[in-house]
């Protein structure tokens, strides 16, 4: 039953995914597009975590932890980018 | 059996969740609209996926585990300030400052306004804060 | 002495915890290592930390976060409706502001944070002068409710727990 969820929210995320990538295209600002990038981070983890337990090992989530910081930075770092022209001051 | 229900139970929420976080992204008409799909519904989303792998790993596998708590806590401390950061991007790029309602006070919003010069009255009230620390 | 040894005492263990959860296994060995961290960190960004922010109210700050979690379940909830089900032309967002008294910066920080969580809003902007923030509602018939609302909710608790 578990392999069952586990498809199904594989399922959901994977199309969450080509839902943000379709916002990722169609802009039409670029807050849009920052944004679009750090929900794709997002579920990029969750998909992550759920092949961990499909998988049944804890291997994962290293990655997982750091695509969540990475994540944060760029994201960071893009929009202090176009609210200051610089990112280190 | 209970187990395997609850651990599912977990998994499919989550799932829908994050599915109504990205479908939200691009049904909303407004760009501060579609701010509020991802910063809720993802991150309870991958709260969700987050308790039930915790869940797994204690209860199938049997052996536990503290990352996942670290994951949550860091993604519910970095997705206001995202969010926060994001809104700011869009209002700069495309929103008039007298769309924006008045602060109610002196000084107008951040963006569009320079800060009031520095008195020295919050440097004192931290000394004397850092002296009765002691 | 213990204080030029220990400038902030909370850090320390916290570092030391997240530490233990980041290896993921609790040996002595790795008790000791992660105090040694806890201790060793503050010690050398002690320059960047000039005050250590005072918080009391211990059982307060459980309440806050009791409130807080249960707040942003049902965020998720009405928020997730709000979008499956709302159509797009009832929608009526609205901008609000809240002028605070609250003064810490620690404060306005986790209040700003507490905003954005909890249902249907976020929190978008400060005044310069920092003391009123600008919130984006995504659906809102009464916005004076939703500032009293956050106010009574959520900056009256913060308010007994940074003096």
């Amino acid at each position: 039953m578990i392999t069952y969820a586990i498809f199904f929210a594989f399922g959901c995320y994977g199309l969450g995914l080509l839902m943000n990538l379709w916002r990722l295209a169609r802009g039409p600002g670029r807050a849009d597009r920052i944004l679009a990038l750090d929900t794709m981070v997002i579920n990029v983890i969750a998909l992550i975590v759920l092949y961990g337990i499909w998988q049944g090992t804890a291997v994962y989530f290293e990655a997982s932890m750091l695509v969540a910081m990475v994540g944060f930075v760029s994201t960071v770092a893009y929009c202090r980018f176009i609210l200051r022209g610089d990112i280190i001051e | 059996m209970i187990v395997e229900i609850v651990i599912s139970f977990f998994l499919v929420v989550s799932g829908l969740f994050g599915l109504v976080g990205s479908f939200g992204l691009i049904k909303l008409r407004d760009t501060m609209q579609r701010l509020h799909a991802p910063t809720k519904a993802t991150t309870v989303g991958v709260g969700g996926v987050l308790v039930a792998s915790m869940l797994y790993l204690a209860l199938v596998e049997e052996s536990f585990s503290f990352h996942e708590v670290m994951i949550t806590l860091f993604l519910f401390l970095t997705a206001p300030i995202t969010a926060h950061f994001m809104a700011q991007t869009h209002i700069r790029m495309r929103v008039d400052r007298n769309e924006l309602p008045p602060t109610q006070r002196d000084f107008g919003w951040s963006l569009f306004d320079e800060p009031p010069e520095m008195d020295p009255a919050p440097t004192k009230d931290t000394a004397k804060d850092t002296a009765q620390g002691n | 002495m213990l204080r030029r040894l220990f400038p902030h005492p909370l850090l320390s263990i916290l570092l030391a915890l997240i530490w233990l959860a980041l290896v993921n296994t609790v040996t002595v060995g790795q008790v000791v290592l992660g105090g040694v961290l806890g201790i060793v960190v503050p010690l050398i960004t002690a320059a960047y930390w000039p005050g250590r922010p005072r918080m009391r109210a211990p059982l307060m700050i459980v309440e806050y976060i009791v409130v807080v979690v249960w707040d942003i379940i049902v965020a998720n909830i009405q928020v997730a409706l709000i979008i499956v089900f709302k159509r797009q032309k009832d929608l009526k967002s609205e901008w609000v502001t809240v002028p605070l008294e609250l003064r810490s910066p620690e404060a306005i920080t986790v209040l700003a944070g507490t905003i954005t969580m909890t249902p249907g809003t976020v929190s978008a902007m400060l005044s310069s002068c920092g003391t009123s923030i600008l919130v984006h509602c995504l659906h809102t018939d009464d916005p004076v409710a939703v500032r009293n609302d956050i106010k009574t909710r959520y900056e009256r608790r913060l308010k007994e727990i940074f003096p």
